[in-house]
């Protein structure tokens, strides 16, 4: 329990912002044509490759020595970037298509 | 302390422009401006998390980061550009999974890192499982939409088993992080305990709730990348990932909502399972009347002597390819001086707003696109409804039938029409499994056949009139 309490009051900031976050989040999908669902969800899609961030992040701080973690985070950066650049190439397809209209 | 300032600044700048790029992508004129200036975030914050990374790094590992993204780009950037539209859905999902196998991927590597620390542990191995699940799911559903797996598989008491499993994933994983364990065994076992997890959670599903089990994934990844910020006290990942999540359930719900079902329904489901049994027996019963064929050349010469048409696209549409045909169609109808319009169900296709995407690949004109609750008083005033592969959206069993799966939800009143000619390669069901007592309307007939090869028929006929 106590670890908790640290833990919550170590990390106030990072809740704060998950708080926020989560409102900001409702907040901008309020009223979005059906028509633009699939884009939409195909964009936030990309965002969420951010965790690429973290597979560098467990790379660039890996032991040189640990072949197994080296080899895991090499898998990581690569699925990451898969979902950052097919995901925004994929939203970017979708809504070409939306523009040409005349 | 400079450094770590301006990569504090790069994380920040790239969260807003996450939140303006989301915001952006919801109204169509700025749509795709806002995916392109997230984009931009995102290579900021990629390339400064490199750049700004204060530590000893042999250069090795830059050489493998590099070629990682390298690699990763290349193929993401081909398999994004070669699919064909028609394919679209699956691929989101394809890529979400990715990120999925990335945040699990992540958690496996530092739990070593972390022995002892619970709330540290605890966040990595919450990261492990909804990232896994997220994989494995997100693979089963593009599987599905593939149409690589066919029917939805049921274990004996499935549901019970799937709330079994994850609750005894979560009691181990709650285990894990409590007892200050370092066994790699325990880590790996719930690393694949999650997996089957996925699979098992995805298989009962029917292929037409799939986009909403894809949004549902997709805010799972949101999740996990989330609580790898957390870990790590970064902030953009904190940001990005809250922000999906939030954003995805959102969405998913919205996505029940066109659809006019819960999502406990969606996930526990009678579709199918209780509801299919049921359906299929009140149809047997009550859809004993004829079915009437009709052949090309009729079709056209009532479309030619119409004054107004109705198109309504379904996935048959397409499968077949055919929306470059349907366009020419209507445009060919257009230059006879009949009135053409397309109705686009909220749901048609395979994902809300896939019918859209397809048409105006075609460069259909955008006020040709009419949604559902617009179109539905002017059935009454049309003559011909063409109803191209398209099922459960017209099934008015969803306003008649309380015992069908698909009651309540919203439809295009098409029935009302004074003539429906369908195109369906077959009699057999639409991804509902349910059948539908239009096709036994009086007022309908059936044009069978490969929806494409249809509509040139049409056009050829039409052309000679």
């Amino acid at each position: 329990m106590t670890q908790l309490i640290e833990f919550i009051s170590d990390n106030i900031q990072m809740i704060y912002i998950v708080v926020l976050m989560i409102f900001v989040g409702v907040e901008i999908i309020g009223h979005v044509p059906a028509v633009l669902h699939t884009p939409l969800m195909s964009g936030a899609n990309a965002i969420h490759g951010v965790v690429i961030i973290g597979a560098i992040l467990v790379l660039l701080g890996v032991n040189p020595e640990n072949y197994l973690g080296q080899a895991l985070g090499f898998v990581a950066v690569l699925l990451g970037t898969l979902n950052v650049v097919g995901g925004f190439v994929v939203t970017d397809r979708m809504l070409e298509m939306f523009k040409k209209k005349k | 302390m400079k450094y770590i300032f301006s990569l504090q600044f790069i994380y920040l700048i790239a969260s807003m422009t996450y939140i303006l790029g989301l915001k952006m992508l919801g109204k169509p004129e700025t749509a795709r401006k806002g995916n392109l200036i997230a984009a931009a975030g995102m290579t900021m914050a990629i390339l400064g998390t490199i750049f700004f990374y204060q530590g000893e790094v042999p250069s090795f590992i830059y050489i493998l980061i590099a070629t990682a993204i390298v690699i990763g780009t290349i193929l993401g950037w081909m398999i994004a550009k070669k699919v064909a539209m028609t394919k679209m859905p699956e691929l989101v999902s394809l890529f979400n999974g990715m990120g999925g196998a990335s945040a699990a991927l992540i958690g496996l590597i530092e739990f070593e890192h972390y022995t002892g620390k619970t709330m540290s542990i605890a966040t990595i191995v919450a990261g492990i499982i909804i990232g896994s699940i997220s994989f494995s799911g997100s693979m089963i559903a593009w599987a599905k939409l593939n149409g690589t797996l066919k029917k939805p598989l049921r274990l004996p008491k499935y549901n019970i088993l799937n709330n079994l499993i994850i609750i005894v994933l979560i009691l181990f994983a709650t285990f894990i992080a409590w007892s200050g364990t370092d066994s790699q065994l325990f880590l790996y076992v719930l690393f694949f305990g999650a997996l089957a997890y996925g699979v098992l959670f995805v298989l009962p599903i029917g292929g037409a709730d799939m986009p909403v089990v894809i949004s549902l994934l997709n805010s799972f990844t949101g999740l996990a990348a989330a609580l790898g910020g957390f870990l790590y006290g970064n902030m953009v990942m904190l940001t990005g990932g809250i922000l999906v999540g939030s954003a995805g359930t959102i969405l998913t719900f919205a996505m029940c909502d066109a659809m006019n079902r819960s999502l406990v329904n969606v996930i526990f489901g009678s579709f199918g399972s209780s509801g299919d049994v049921s359906a299929s027996d009140g149809a047997s019963e009550t859809m004993k009347g004829s079915i009437k064929k009709t052949t090309v050349s009729d079709a056209a010469i009532l479309m030619n002597y119409s004054q107004r048409i109705i198109i309504v696209p379904g996935y048959g549409l397409a499968v077949a390819q055919a929306q470059h045909a349907i366009h020419e169609l209507e445009q060919l109808l257009a230059s006879k001086g009949i009135e053409v319009k397309y109705a686009i169900h909220p749901v048609a296709g395979r994902m809300p707003g896939h019918m859209n995407v397809l048409l105006a690949e075609t460069n259909v004109d955008y006020d040709k696109l009419a949604e559902m609750e617009d179109v539905n008083p002017e059935f009454k005033n049309t003559d011909v409804v063409f109803v191209v592969g398209a099922n459960d959206v017209v099934n008015p069993a969803a306003h008649t039938n309380p015992s069908s799966p698909i009651f309540g939800m919203p439809i295009l009143e098409v029935e009302n029409a004074k003539n429906i000619i369908i195109n369906k390669r077959s009699m057999n069901p639409g991804y509902a499994g349910i059948e539908n007592e239009l096709f036994y309307n009086q007022k309908t007939s059936m044009l069978f056949g490969d929806a494409k090869s249809v509509i040139q028929s049409l056009i050829s006929e039409l052309k000679g009139m």
